[in-house]
């Protein structure tokens, strides 16, 4: 097992690491910024190691600091979190070339995921049904684009290769404005990204963000966990997530779980990863993958009863998948809440004070966060500051939890979205289940 | 020296009004204070000395909850830039760049921080003289740290 950790994040997703770590008998390290001495996890980790201001490229984005902490304390692995440097292959390079164990897949094939060119044709070639498109990177040529474009059918999006989550996208409605739309993109990622490649894909109008939970370990052992559906997005960040999607079939869920589960076994995948689809018609069409444990692995553990980060640890340690596909079991339903410091009408973060903070409790309530009555919330970092977990046998009972934990979870001295989620769980919609991604953007009238 | 003799040579300071105590028996030395002050005299004679300050922190400082509430010094707090292995000398069979007393100038390298095999020098941001060396030599340093007092 591994003997000492590097905790390379900030936050709730720290103190989760720190509560794995602490079970699994490991010795944890946190680095953190100047602004973050205060941090829950900084406070109870067996050692600390100031790496740096505020901002976070001079300090959780700092690939030699965070290296050179990992040196000066003698830890053995650097867990990246999500976010920050977790997708980040020269940093993953730079960890393995530096001695050290990089808790996640390896670096090539963080590459081979970041680009989503070379990551949608792997995906092609290892049978995972992908969005209608280019099939890669477009060329100069337009009349081979429109070409394309005409072949897979208006209205199509124009994509960065380098981008994802969201950024570096353009909807085109017609071929009168496909040019520009390419070349502006194209400039957009060059500027952002560092790089211009662009593709393009079929634009589905109303699909749901459906999921892919998977483990891999280093003996050609892969399995999935089932799927979340993260269709309750604002500006592609989502809000309110869950597991099982609603009104999926256990075929479809097996039959799309076991590809993504073959894929990881042909590109060697180590650690846990998601596989993004969207979901419309009854078709899965796969757009990217994350190499790294995402925000919403509650939802997934509470359905399954399995530890992902606990997993991801052990998986680093060279051990084997402690489950065969067949001991993987789903019950209930679960639903996630992501509290965030802003406030609840117009979204404007709201860092300051926390006087007074009073978690929920009771059957089935998870509350995941690393606030506490007197920390303040800098405002250097994203205005997530917790996330409210709920099960229950069905996705109603899963709701009423929520309802209730919403109700008595009580953050004062700063704005938070906890009235946003009280109404969405009002939402008829939201209750009757299956709403796509453009649901709360319409509610809200965005 | 015994650590029994350590421990009731605490017991007594602790008990009372005493700051800072050295004792010297033979070529071991022990010296055993409540809390850094600036009044207290620079020791400049080299010898092994073995700072337990932290056990009497502990019974003087319990009303503080955090163990981080800075010192104060008097003069510019010199800080890490970065996080590394500090090292007072150019080589292990070097003088160290400074000590205590020493005057320096702007631009003046004070020590080196190693990370990832590069060694970086640190320099004086002012002039004036060292008064205050807070590391010792091979000594892990993160961002932030006070280094040297320059007055």
């Amino acid at each position: 097992m591994l003997s000492k950790v590097i905790i390379a994040n900030r936050g709730e997703i720290a103190l989760r690491i720190l509560r794995a770590c602490r079970e699994l008998g490991i010795r944890t390290v946190a680095v953190h910024s100047s602004a973050d001495r205060d941090l829950k996890h900084v406070r109870l980790a067996d050692e600390s190691v100031c790496i740096g201001p505020a901002p976070a490229n001079q300090s959780y984005l700092n690939i030699p600091a965070i290296i050179s902490a990992a040196e000066v304390t003698d830890a053995v692995a650097i867990h990246p979190g999500y976010g920050f440097l977790s997708e980040n292959a020269d940093f993953a390079e730079q960890v393995e070339r530096s001695g050290f164990i990089f808790i996640g897949p390896r670096p090539e094939t963080i590459r081979l995921m970041g680009d989503k060119v070379s990551a949608i044709s792997a995906m092609r070639a290892a049978g995972v049904p992908c969005v209608p498109g280019s099939n890669g990177s477009l060329g100069e040529d337009d009349v081979e684009n429109a070409r394309i474009a005409r072949e897979i059918g208006y209205p199509v999006i124009i994509k960065a290769a380098g981008g994802g989550g969201g950024r570096g996208m353009r909807v085109v409605h017609s071929e009168a404005a496909l040019h520009n739309a390419i070349l502006l993109t194209r400039s957009e990622a060059g500027a952002a990204f560092g790089n211009d490649q662009v593709y393009m894909e079929k634009y589905l109008e109303n699909p749901r963000h459906i999921e892919f939970q998977v483990l891999a370990d280093t003996q050609g052992n892969a399995i999935h966990l089932g799927e979340r559906d993260c269709s309750m997005q604002r500006r592609h960040q989502k809000v309110i997530e869950e597991a099982p999607a609603p009104n999926l079939s256990k075929t479809l869920r097996n039959k799309i779980g076991e590809r993504c589960a073959q894929a990881c076994r042909e590109i060697g995948y180590r650690g846990a990863g998601t596989f993004e689809f969207l979901y419309e018609n009854g078709e899965f069409y796969f757009i990217e993958m994350n190499t790294r444990v995402q925000v919403e692995h509650p939802v997934t553990e509470l359905v399954t009863g399995i530890d992902i980060v606990r997993e991801q640890l052990l998986i680093a340690a060279g051990e084997p998948l402690g489950y065969e596909q067949k001991d993987v079991r789903f019950h209930g339903h679960a639903l996630e809440c992501r509290i965030n410091a802003e406030d609840p009408k117009n979204f404007m973060p709201s860092p300051g004070l926390i006087s007074l903070y009073h978690a929920p409790g009771g059957p089935g309530v998870r509350v995941d966060t690393h606030i506490y009555s007197g920390y303040r919330v800098p405002p250097y970092y994203d205005s997530m500051i917790g996330k409210l977990i709920t099960h229950g046998e069905t996705r109603e009972s899963a709701m009423a939890r929520m309802r209730t934990a919403l109700d008595e979870m009580i953050i004062d001295g700063i704005k938070t979205n906890i009235p946003l989620h009280q109404s969405l769980l009002e939402d008829t919609n939201f209750q009757t289940g299956g709403t796509n991604i453009h649901y709360l953007e319409k509610k809200l009238g965005l | 020296m015994d650590i029994r003799k350590i421990k009731k040579l605490i017991e007594m300071i602790s008990a009372s009004d005493i700051a800072e105590i050295e004792i010297r028996e033979g070529e071991d030395a022990v010296r055993i204070s409540r809390y850094s002050s600036n009044s207290l005299p620079v020791l400049s004679a080299p010898q092994v000395v073995q700072q337990l300050a932290p056990p009497v922190n502990n019974i003087t400082s319990l009303a503080k909850a955090p163990e981080d509430t800075p010192p104060q010094y008097q003069g510019h707090v010199v800080t890490s830039p970065m996080v590394g292995t500090l090292y007072r000398a150019a080589s292990p069979t070097s003088k160290p760049f400074v000590e205590e007393g020493q005057r320096v100038s702007e631009g003046e390298t004070l020590c080196i921080i190693e990370a990832m095999k590069i060694l970086n020098q640190i320099t004086a941001d002012c002039s004036g003289v060292i008064s205050k060396v807070l590391v010792e030599n091979g000594v892990p340093v993160e961002y932030d740290q006070p280094l040297f007092v320059i007055s």
